[in-house]
């Protein structure tokens, strides 16, 4: 084994600089082309749109690891959303039940490694159910722990939710109170915020890439494509399974806690079974497994979800009445916003189900008609085969 | 009142309610049993038979005051109705939504029934709206113990309580009896043990499959049309909810095994009636949750399923 075992290509790095780099920079840029070029096309600024949209991409990524790379289907993802924001809240927030506070930057030091400990103790217990099994006890956990929080009233506030939150300081900045002034350039409050997620996005992106060329995200991958084959080349599931929930389960701890500073308040319907599916429908549709795929689907998905239903029925409302058809003059598609989700589900199963940027391994596997060898002509029988010099 | 009478109060409510739980788990296992797939989407098949029973029985305007035969046929119209809508409705997803998947990696299914009980979910908040809308309450509500046997107990075992017990045992022996008993039921089994040498015996896959769903649905349906005069409420997430309780009924009893679903749902009933009195309505959930965690974790072939060695 030892003697040939290369390293596998880095699939996941960027290989193109040039993409990436302009990439970054219209990320880095964007606060300041939205009022000026963005706001008057939309009709308002886009950014308080943009942030709840990038937090869910955020946990996109921690919920690939757990679905996309080592293949565990968890329908409960939301849970650590919950015990995210909770921790945070119960850390910073002046109605919480803990005899001290801590600073924002504590805080979402502790709700990251809080969330990453109940990925273990949630994740142990599944430790040895397979496929829709393990999808119906993450399913379970899902909706058991939004009703803890709702339940523990004396702790939590129950239903009324808790508020306010503390919020980070940085240079004796507080983030999101009042605008920020840079040498006669005005932010708004929320640029700061919007800064805060994308380097903490960036860190994340930067971490998940590494595991994934790492031996853990090797064997994670092993484990997903066939768990007996993975055991006997020495891999052990156990601490594969326990570090895939780990670590997905703790990115998740990170938005939680960013959530629950930037909006002030939580409660607990903030974090049900919707938003499981919302986060896991993020990462199918960009493509399980490849990352800047579930960015994608991420940030395409929370878009509409939160922005462009809303503008889209506008528009075709417009249309309704040009064209004098009523009941499209009268469309809503923000009530429908279900029915959307559920449709897009069920096509994305039945015409695409690698999502709309796979990675490679993954479409190969789905369709493996059309993988590469296959595709040069290669293999085929009467195809001379190359010959090696 | 006694503290036993009491408990036997609760044990006649959970059972009713258990009763119902059992109609959905049916379903469940039945889909399961054949074609091993969760099928998501049938607890919201469930609401939309309860919104079917509800708008036949608005449509034909019954009310408790209505003459004794109009609401009889009334009701036996809005079972009807209901039933079949939901057969169709679920006949209908499996082609639609499951059949292309059928080869597909496991994932596929799962998640397009899941996509499938959103889109129902949106139907049924159209229907209806987003809040609870109430359910005529049309069956009479006789006391059966004192004021009908004259017993001196103050436990209330009423009509209502009656009807659901008399409709469902039916329902629920008629299907046992359909598998075990009739060709089309050998062929449900046989489809289920091994599908691709079924199919060399002559049986009808697609055909089966179909029918298996059909009796699931027309089940939910039932079930829905029970809920709704049970009751008296109708909400578009009664089906997410309703769903995940019949599940676990199914589970627990052993997915897969009929006679397992209906022990099931008569448990998970009598413990959500108990935990509904004796702790706090708001806990049920999540011990029901707990229970169905439990059942996975330590015997996921359920109460009465066979331990199956895993297939590699």
């Amino acid at each position: 084994m030892a003697l040939n075992a290369r390293r596998p290509r880095r699939s996941t790095r960027v290989h193109k600089g040039l993409p990436f780099a302009i990439a970054l920079a219209v990320v880095l840029l964007y606060p300041f082309i939205d009022g000026p070029v963005l706001a008057p096309l939309f009709g308002a600024p886009t950014l308080g749109i943009m942030i709840p949209v990038l937090i869910f991409t955020l946990l996109a990524l921690g919920l690939n690891i757990v679905v996309g790379y080592a293949g565990l289907l968890d329908l409960g993802y939301a849970a650590f959303f919950a015990i995210g924001a909770y921790t945070a809240a119960f850390l910073t927030s002046p109605v919480s039940p803990l005899p001290f506070r801590t600073d924002f930057w504590i805080a979402l030091a502790v709700s990251w490694l809080v969330a990453a400990v109940f990925g273990v103790i949630l994740g142990a217990p599944t430790l040895r159910l397979r496929g829709d099994y393990l999808a119906i006890v993450t399913l379970a956990f899902g909706e058991i722990v939004p009703r803890v929080f709702l339940n523990l009233e004396s702790w939590t506030g129950g239903s009324r939710g808790m508020n306010p939150i503390g919020r980070p300081h940085l240079l004796g900045y507080e983030l999101g109170v009042t605008p920020l002034e840079i040498g006669g350039l005005v932010l708004g409050p929320q640029v700061p915020w919007y800064y805060l997620i994308v380097a903490i996005g960036l860190l994340s992106i930067w971490a998940i890439t590494r595991l994934y060329d790492s031996r853990l995200g090797r064997a994670w991958v092993a484990m997903r494509e066939d768990e007996v084959a993975a055991a006997s080349m020495g891999i052990n599931l156990v601490h594969t399974k326990l570090w895939a929930f780990a670590l997905g389960a703790s990115f998740s701890g990170f938005a939680g806690a960013i959530f629950a500073s930037i909006f002030q308040f939580i409660d607990p319907f903030q974090f049900d079974f919707s938003i499981s599916i919302m986060v896991l429908a993020m990462v199918i549709l960009g493509g399980l497994g490849n990352i800047w795929g579930v960015l994608a689907g991420g940030i395409v998905l929370g878009l509409f979800d939160r922005g462009i239903s809303a503008q889209v029925s506008v528009w075709l409302r417009g249309l309704g009445t040009a064209l004098g058809i009523p009941a499209l003059a009268t469309i809503d598609l923000s009530r429908s916003r279900l029915m959307i989700f559920g449709i897009a589900l069920v096509l994305l199963m039945l015409l695409r189900p690698e999502g709309l940027f796979p990675s490679a391994r993954r479409r190969a596997e789905l369709h493996p008609e059309e993988s590469e060898v296959a595709a040069r002509g290669e293999l085929t029988y009467g195809a001379r085969l190359p010959v090696e010099r | 009142m006694y503290e036993l009478e009491i408990l036997v109060q609760v044990l006649i409510l959970g059972l009713a309610n258990g009763a119902l739980f059992a109609l959905i788990a049916l379903g469940y296992t039945l889909v399961y049993g054949i074609i091993e797939l969760i099928n998501f989407a049938h607890g919201d098949v469930y609401m939309i038979g309860t919104f079917t029973a509800l708008t036949v029985v608005l449509q034909l305007g019954l009310t408790r005051g209505s003459p004794p035969e109009v609401l009889f046929l009334g009701l036996v119209l809005a079972l009807v109705v209901a039933m079949v809508a939901c057969a169709l409705l679920n006949t209908a997803i499996e082609r639609l939504a499951y059949r292309p998947l059928r080869n597909a990696p496991r994932l596929a299914p799962l998640i397009s029934a899941i996509g499938v009980s959103f889109i129902l979910m949106n139907v049924g908040l159209h229907w209806y709206g987003a809040s609870q809308v109430r359910f005529p309450d049309l069956l009479p509500n006789i006391d059966l113990l004192r004021d009908v046997l004259g017993l001196p107990t103050a436990i209330h075992f009423t009509t209502k309580d009656l009807f659901v017990l008399v409709l469902t045992v039916p329902l629920l022996v008629g299907l046992n009896l359909f598998v075990a008993r009739t060709k089309l039921g050998k062929a449900m089994r046989a489809t289920a043990q091994d599908r691709e040498a079924a199919a060399l015996m002559g049986i009808d896959i697609n055909q089966t499959i179909a029918l298996t769903f059909l009796l699931g649905g027309a089940l939910a349906g039932a079930a829905g049309f029970l809920s709704g005069l049970y009751n008296n409420t109708a909400w578009f997430q009664q089906g997410f909810r309703g769903g995940l309780m019949a599940f676990t009924a199914a589970v627990l009893g052993g997915i897969g095994n009929l006679t397992g679903a209906v022990l099931g749902g008569f448990i998970i009933g009598v413990v959500s009636a108990l935990s509904d009195f004796y702790l706090d309505p708001r806990w049920t959930q999540a011990i029901v949750f707990a229970i169905l965690i439990l059942i996975m974790v330590f015997r996921p072939s359920g109460l009465l399923g066979e331990q199956l060695p895993e297939k590699v």
